[in-house]
């Protein structure tokens, strides 16, 4: 019989090369492997673990982890016996932990330490519907008393000595399984409203990650680093659904910040991230080479325009000239090939950028150093990735063309529509959701878009986010905000303008890169506030606004900007956990400065109320200085 | 938080120390039990440090007694007193700035190292697995201190609150019975501390580590530990429970014309 669940993939895995490594995580500095049939053996632990307090087809379990072999063997021991796994992001506050958890009807939850488990315990009241609680790490936890709790190694331990009663249990429950059972509710953070939880099958993961294997090659033999929260598709497209279907290997990060070590060590084939990170590498990369001897930095400079400058007329398909074949071939030995291996992307065949716009000078940057960079596109709702540009294929600005599986086309107000087997289920409990977001078959993706004539989908920004100046001039947002994120010194922008007389932006200085630059100047600052308002910090932001406003149609020019207090931020709703920002409400919420924006005050003063980590605000007042585009370098000539 | 947990571990029977006219400590008592985090507070000259550095054999009491498990460990030096199972820090941080947190930790594991120079020199056989088993003991700590992300940078290049748990952990390192804490929290920030506390309670639940901790933030204080003695100018004014110690006059008037505040 063909697999057509996850688990039953796991399984025909662990059948057809059991001593293959399936998951590697690195723990004590030594990185531990899990053969897939090893991984199935935990995998059957938990899930007969799970029966044995009542699990049953359809129950939720929800799972608040850092990505660990443990976390991805407790979801496919729920999806194993027949349930739904909801994976929740670990840097979710309380609030909207309650809200998920309580929302998906969680009857169990995974926490992976002590932290984890003290927020649970605090929500337990409010949580009637959860009736166990397990963790993984026992660290600080052996005296709580509290009988909710439960060792994930007790569980494993009562669902062994259930596996040695009735041997066949597991096989016979995962053979039960359907493709059109629920496997994920995988939760959109959305830039408005509450979290709505996206219900997708097996057939959707199967559908999605065939859809990708029919254009793109991945071996049984290729590596990946599961690095993102498996609360956010992409991840969970990759390491859960293509991992299992492919049968790649997944490697777990010893800590979040040892990201970069762990990828230099892996060396993996395949590589997805969010463009925030591919920013952040970029970013890392320049400060480094400001701090490089001159030597390097004068072959950095000399090298990338011809890497670039190549790539980009391959990709518009114009000759190379051999002059700068050589030149390129010369930049590669010298400066891209030991970049590449720098950041552990020396055997990369594939390395994807999805979730948000990535802005075109960070992806010819990338594609400048040999990096094989594609942009993909999808929705939750499309589990996942359903565009992917092709190689030899790849157009500087698109998200490629969709998959064969994918129908698409391009609706009324500019709006990207899909149909296929990889759309999902519908919204849990909320039909009216769904009906809003399928219509007559169609998943209206809610980006506003346009085809280029080869086919390649162009998209601008969201739909409901497309921008009109007072004069009637259409801008996106997201097309400037990019364009200002790609300096190094800029972490966050905001450009706003709807019924206004010009654009003007919010900016957030990239705290870590403007404070190397002002320590390489003496300019003393105390906090990022405080750095922030430096006129020395004004005059470089105001030159980065400068360059962006080159490239822009003189109606859509930022003419006025504001270097804000602090950082957007998950905790205070400003942008989602994916690093979206949320228009609506930091248009309210910062109305007073974009109302200082508009007017001819010099300066604006701001209380803000901060929430801390643990959940205390304290408050926070600051005077920020408006500057006019331009007025930078008359500020600095003066 | 249940009371003392187990037998009497230390005992310190009167101790004094004396620096020219001044009495540093003055004919202090106190018993510390099993498996309990004990604070040891009091205003700025109290002599609390001192305490600590009688008890960890920095310097020779000029009178009393100090019992480790009944044996009196009074007066042996620094390291005799480590070797038989008492770990500290220090409120100003005393770690080899130049070399790695890894290498730092290696160190403090040197008093279980059983190979000689000449042993050691041919790193193979009995010395490699003992440099490895030893190895595995740091890694734990590493693990159980949250630092993997800094394993191999150079002390000195670190932020000062995660110096601060890299020398707990360099104290750790020993295995110790009983575990004498200089301030863990001094100047850091509010993150940090509460990173500390955590750390310090996780310990002490672990390993059953007994604990005794002087610290000057008094919410900490109150917040972590189950018995607390009070010093004022070299003596003991009191002890108990912290809400005891909190409610006693004589703490109130000790705290008082200082500025901390209970």
């Amino acid at each position: 019989m063909n697999p057509s669940t996850l688990p039953q993939f796991l399984l025909r895995n662990a059948r057809d090369f059991p001593g293959a490594p399936a998951m590697r995580e690195k723990d004590r500095g030594i990185w531990r492997e899990w053969t897939w049939a090893e991984y199935r053996d935990h995998v059957r632990a938990v899930a007969l673990g799970l029966v044995k307090l009542g699990f049953k087809r359809g129950d939720k379990l929800a799972a608040l982890s850092d990505n660990r072999p443990q976390l991805y063997a407790a979801l496919l021991a729920a999806q194993a016996a027949g349930g739904v796994t909801v994976p929740l992001y670990q840097d979710s506050i309380a609030r909207e932990l309650r809200y998920v958890i309580d929302h998906a009807d969680a009857k169990f939850v995974l926490a992976e330490d002590q932290e984890q488990v003290d927020k649970l315990l605090e929500l337990k009241a409010s949580l009637p519907k959860v009736e166990k609680v397990f963790y993984a790490d026992p660290k600080g936890l052996r005296h709580y008393a509290d009988p909710i709790l439960m060792p994930l190694e007790e569980l494993e331990k009562s669902g062994r000595a259930l596996a040695a009663e009735q041997p066949q249990l597991f096989e016979e429950l995962v053979a039960a399984g359907r493709a059109e059972d629920i496997a994920v509710f995988s939760y959109t953070s959305g830039t408005t409203g509450a979290p709505k939880g996206a219900m997708l099958s097996h057939a959707n993961y199967l559908a999605a990650v065939r859809g990708i294997l029919e254009v793109e090659r991945f071996e049984r033999t290729d590596e990946v680093l599961a690095y993102l929260p498996l609360a956010w598709i992409g991840e969970s497209f990759f390491s859960l659904g293509c991992a299992l279907i492919a049968g790649f290997t997944v490697n777990c990060p010893e800590r979040p910040e040892t990201v970069l070590e762990n990828l230099k060590e892996i060396g993996p084939q395949i590589v997805i991230a969010p463009p925030r990170i591919w920013e952040n590498l970029v970013s890392t990369i320049q400060v480094r080479m400001e701090d490089a001897s001159r030597f390097k930095r004068a072959l950095y400079r000399a090298l990338l325009p011809a890497g670039e400058e190549a790539a980009r007329r391959e990709m518009e398909k114009q000759p190379v000239s051999p002059g700068l074949r050589l030149r390129r071939a010369i930049g590669e030995i010298l400066v891209f090939a030991p970049l590449r291996d720098r950041l552990g992307m020396r055997r990369v065949r594939y390395a994807y950028t999805g979730g948000a716009p990535l802005g075109p000078e960070v992806f010819l940057f990338f594609r400048g150093i040999g990096l094989n960079l594609k942009q993909v596109y999808g929705q939750t709702e499309t589990t996942g990735i359903g565009w992917v540009q092709r190689d030899g294929d790849v157009k500087l600005g698109t998200v490629g063309k969709p998959y064969p599986n994918v129908e698409m086309r391009v609706g009324e107000a500019g709006e990207v529509l899909s149909r296929g087997p990889a759309i999902f289920v519908g919204y849990y409990k909320n039909p009216e959701a769904t009906a809003q977001a399928v219509r007559d078959g169609w998943l209206h993706s809610g980006d506003a878009a346009m085809l280029d004539p080869d086919g390649h989908l162009i998209v601008i920004d969201r739909v409901k986010d497309v921008t009109t100046l007072g004069d009637g001039t259409r801008f996106a947002p997201q097309f400037i905000e990019n364009k200002l994120k790609f300096s190094p010194y800029v972490k966050e922008a905001v450009a706003v303008g709807q019924d206004r007389p010009f654009v003007a932006a919010m900016i957030n200085i990239d705290m870590e890169n403007v404070g190397k630059w002002a320590e390489r100047r003496a300019i003393a600052y105390t906090t990022y506030a405080d750095l922030a308002q430096k006129r020395a910090v004004y005059d470089l932001i105001g030159r980065e606004v400068e360059r962006v406003n080159r490239d822009l149609p003189e109606a859509a020019r930022i003419q006025k900007y504001v270097l804000l207090h602090k950082e957007l931020d998950p905790d205070d709703d400003e942008v989602t956990r994916t690093r979206k920002v949320r228009r609506g409400f930091v248009a309210s919420k910062y109305a007073g400065i974009i109302a200082a924006l508009y007017s001819e005050a010099p300066s604006v003063a701001v209380t803000t109320t901060i929430t801390y980590q643990d959940g205390r605000q304290a408050t926070l007042q600051t005077e920020l200085a408006i500057r006019s585009a331009g007025a930078g370098f008359a500020a600095a000539a003066g | 938080m249940d009371g003392p947990a187990g037998g009497i571990q230390l005992s310190v029977e009167g101790v004094a120390k004396h620096f020219g006219g001044v009495r540093a400590v003055d004919d202090v008592s106190m018993d510390v039990h099993k498996g309990e985090i004990l604070s040891v507070i009091g205003p700025n000259g109290a002599g609390k440090t001192t305490l600590l550095n009688c008890i960890s054999g920095v310097f020779h009491p000029d009178g009393g007694r100090i019992r480790l498990e009944g044996a009196d460990i009074g007066g042996l030096s620094p390291s005799r007193v480590a070797a038989r199972g008492v770990a500290r820090t220090f409120q100003n941080i005393a770690l080899f700035r130049g070399m790695t947190v890894v290498d730092n930790l290696m160190l403090g594991r040197h008093l279980h190292m059983r190979n000689g120079v000449v042993s050691s020199l041919a790193f193979w056989g009995p010395a490699q697995r003992e440099e490895v088993a030893h190895r595995k003991v740091v890694e734990d700590i590493v693990d159980f201190l949250e630092i993997e992300a800094i394993r191999k940078q150079p002390v000195g290049s670190l932020p000062y609150g995660l110096q601060k748990r890299v020398e707990l952990g360099r104290a750790l390192a020993l295995h110790p019975k009983v575990l004498l804490l200089d301030e863990p929290m001094g100047g850091t920030n509010h993150e940090e501390k509460e990173d500390m506390a955590r750390f310090i309670l996780d310990v002490n639940d672990e390993w059953r580590t007994t604990i005794i901790l002087i610290e000057h933030d008094m919410g900490v204080v109150m917040d972590i530990s189950q018995r607390v003695v009070v010093l004022d100018l070299g003596r003991k004014i009191t002890e108990g429970s912290p809400a005891e110690v909190k409610a006693d006059p004589r703490v109130i008037r000790a705290y008082l014309g200082t500025k901390a505040a209970l």
